[in-house]
């Protein structure tokens, strides 16, 4: 009887196996690096109606972040200023390096047509956030958003995915800094961080949650 | 006293005048001819319902599980009731390919086959309804432990998560086990087959089985081994989905009767469901040696005595009740009885206790006819008996303000409807393409395969007696 396979067949299970083997792996391996949001969000720095110098403003003029973000602490929402914000300087600062962008400010304030900010950080809308839950705190601003005063462009540093926030809801002592130092870019704690953190954490009586409805209701 | 014992030999299992040679022509047969024009039309059929299923399936991702007719007490219908109706049906394969394998029942080997296909087809069906009822189904790889950047994980204290394991692990030992019994079978078909596709597909899935001793020795050790693992599935499975239940604190749910009830009922239905396909299938295909009249009593008496341990059950769930005094209990056994889904209960009562009670007659359990009516009411029974548990208990729970009365809607009744699509469609491609007796195995328990080569009065060696043990030597090629 005639041979229906030829010699090599034999070999092809051993093949089969092998390369199902390697590409097990490399789904998991992708999937694993492609597919979280470490890889996918970070980095996210959109192009912004003008061309906004956080280093500039809140680094080297050291402007506090709540000059313009002001409700941070009142509001779940930290907001983003109005044209009337910027006009407080802008109405005497020409900008001797880029006076086109601040032209851009002066003409919205002209027509009085809002500047559309591109929102860099987004949740997704069944994760429920509060600004100020956080800042109130001792949740510094750098925590979650970086050293926003080295950033010509505000771009996203952490991944805001929910094992990152879990992170710190189960070890906020890790995370957590005196209240007055909640703008304050770069800090340094003065004693051992987990040492100040849990007494922050026991003073603050700071119980973060981790149960679902926490975030998603 | 004294009583003349005379030695009964068991009657042949396979009847008819059968040689190892005809028996595989029998069952060869139907694979390598040319597709009847019949079994197009049973294939179209099942698919124009499978299709159907896809829809309603699609209709429910797309608007969600608002479609059907669930409401505030009774969070669960159909959709549970229809998969532990499936897993229960899928409960007789491996029960017959397993349990009865280490008992040493012959008799196994005339169905074991079909009821493993059954097996893992009802497997497949039943697996759709969790997927689907959780309503995102794009996110239904949570419920399996995969690190994940959410932090999520799987809460390893629900049963509604041992579930998960205990089906997946089924299904896999199931089709491993029904994979494993196929490969000298292939080999067979591979052999006898004519056209070059048959040859190549049969070839590929036989693995290269050459008949020699070592691929039969690996062969039986392997078949052990799984039969020694599907073992224990046998009980778990069930078990498991009884826990769904009985671990909640719902009255009528909250028993520790459930999992030995739940398997019971599981191999009732089971071999209802392989008794009512295997009588058409045996007529259709002409295989009434094999599955023959003795074999279908035999299964009549696994479904006798299953289907009294569930009637027991009942009882017990009644004399329970009011030997327990907790009132909850009490109220939703008579609500059970008398109570809105009455007409559902006294249904359950007449096809899973009375129905039974025929069985205990022989005449009975050897009438074909008879016993395919018994085969369909009992499933239809086994049906009811997991809506009173899922629908009647939740929509009478504790809080009469609450009690709101259950209706399926037509997506519910398409969904279910649309399953046997599914199943059917499996199922009569493995009719057509596989052989559905386990040829190697029938052989086993056929008088040739155990020769007497010694003439039984003067004891003396016969050469004559040897001769059939040559037919055996025909099949491996």
């Amino acid at each position: 009887m005639a041979q229906i396979f030829p010699r090599w067949a034999n070999e092809v299970p051993q093949r089969i196996l092998l390369g199902l083997i390697i590409f097990a792996t490399a789904t998991v391996a992708g999937v694993w690096y492609y597919f979280s949001p470490e890889y996918t969000d970070v980095g996210y720095a959109p192009e912004q109606p003008i061309e906004y110098s956080h280093k500039l403003h809140a680094g080297e003029l050291d402007i506090d972040c709540q000059y313009c973000h002001t409700n941070v602490f009142d509001s779940k929402f930290a907001n983003v200023p109005p044209t009337e914000t910027c006009m407080n300087c802008h109405n005497q600062v020409d900008g001797s390096q880029n006076p086109e962008e601040v032209q851009k400010i002066r003409d919205s304030w002209e027509s009085g047509e809002s500047i559309e900010w591109v929102r860099v950080h987004n949740l997704p809308d069944y994760a429920y956030f509060n600004h100020a839950a956080h800042v109130n705190v001792g949740v510094g601003c750098e925590s979650c958003h970086g050293r926003v005063d080295r950033m010509e462009v505000v771009r996203q540093v952490e991944p805001l995915s929910m094992s990152w926030c879990l992170d710190c809801h189960r070890n906020p002592e890790q995370n957590v800094r005196p209240v007055e130092e909640v703008t304050t870019m770069g800090y340094e704690p003065e004693k051992d961080q987990i040492e100040m953190g849990r007494e922050l954490v026991a003073k603050h009586n700071i119980a973060p949650p981790t149960y679902c409805q926490s975030c998603h209701y | 006293m004294s009583t003349d014992y005379q030695y009964a030999p068991e009657p042949a299992l396979v009847k008819g005048d059968h040689s190892f040679g005809s028996i595989t022509d029998l069952i060869a047969k139907t694979p390598l001819s040319p597709t009847p024009k019949l079994w197009y039309l049973a294939f179209g059929l099942a698919n124009i319902l499978m299709i159907t299923l896809l829809g309603a399936i699609g209709y429910l991702v797309w608007d969600g599980t608002g479609i059907w007719g669930l409401n505030n007490p009774a969070g669960w219908g159909w959709a549970i009731i229809n998969f532990v109706w499936w897993v229960g049906i899928g409960h007789a394969g491996t029960l017959i390919s397993a349990i009865l394998f280490l008992f040493r029942q012959g008799w196994r080997t005339a169905i074991n086959r079909f009821a493993e296909a059954m097996t893992i087809f009802a497997v497949m069906c039943a697996g759709i309804f969790p997927a689907i009822h959780v309503g995102r189904i794009w996110v239904i790889y949570w419920v399996f432990p995969i690190p994940n950047q959410m932090a999520a994980w799987p809460n390893f204290s629900s049963p509604l998560l041992w579930d998960v394991f205990a089906v997946s692990t089924y299904f896999t030992v199931s089709l491993l086990f029904w994979y494993v019994g196929l490969i000298p079978d292939f080999a067979t078909l591979r052999d006898k087959a004519k056209s070059k596709i048959a040859k190549i597909s049969y070839g590929i899935a036989s693995l290269g089985w050459t008949g020699s001793f070592r691929n039969w020795w690996n062969y039986e050790k392997a078949y052990m081994i799984l039969a020694g693992l599907a073992t224990p599935l046998v009980l778990s499975v069930h078990t498991i989905v009884s826990f769904d239940f009985a671990v909640s604190v719902i009255p009528g749910w909250h028993s520790t009767i459930f999992p030995p009830y739940f398997v019971a009922g599981a191999i009732y239905s089971g071999f209802a469901m392989v008794l009512t396909l295997m009588l058409i299938a045996r007529k259709i295909y002409g295989l009434e040696d094999i599955m023959n009249i003795d074999i279908m009593e035999k299964m009549n008496l696994v479904m006798m005595i299953t289907g009294n341990l569930v009637a027991f059950a009942y009882l017990m769930e009644g004399f329970i009740a009011w030997y327990s005094g907790y009132i909850y209990e009490q109220g939703i056994f008579w609500l059970y009885v008398v109570g809105p889904y009455a007409w559902g209960f006294w249904i359950l009562m007449f096809c899973n206790v009375v129905t039974p009670q025929f069985l205990w007659f022989k005449k009975i359990r050897r009438n074909v006819a008879i016993t395919f009516v018994i085969s369909i009411i009992v499933n239809i029974g086994m049906w009811f008996e997991r809506f009173m548990i899922s629908v009647a208990s939740l929509s009478t729970d504790f809080m009469p303000s609450a009690w709101d009365y259950y209706s399926p809607t037509f997506w519910d009744i398409i969904t279910y409807i649309g399953t046997f699509g599914l199943f059917f469609t499996f199922f009569l491609l493995f009719l057509r393409f596989l052989p559905m007796v386990a040829i190697a195995e029938v052989k086993g328990v056929m008088p040739q395969a155990d020769p007497h080569n010694y003439d039984e009065e003067t004891n003396e060696f016969d050469i004559e007696k040897t001769k059939p043990v040559v037919v055996q030597q025909e099949q491996t090629v």
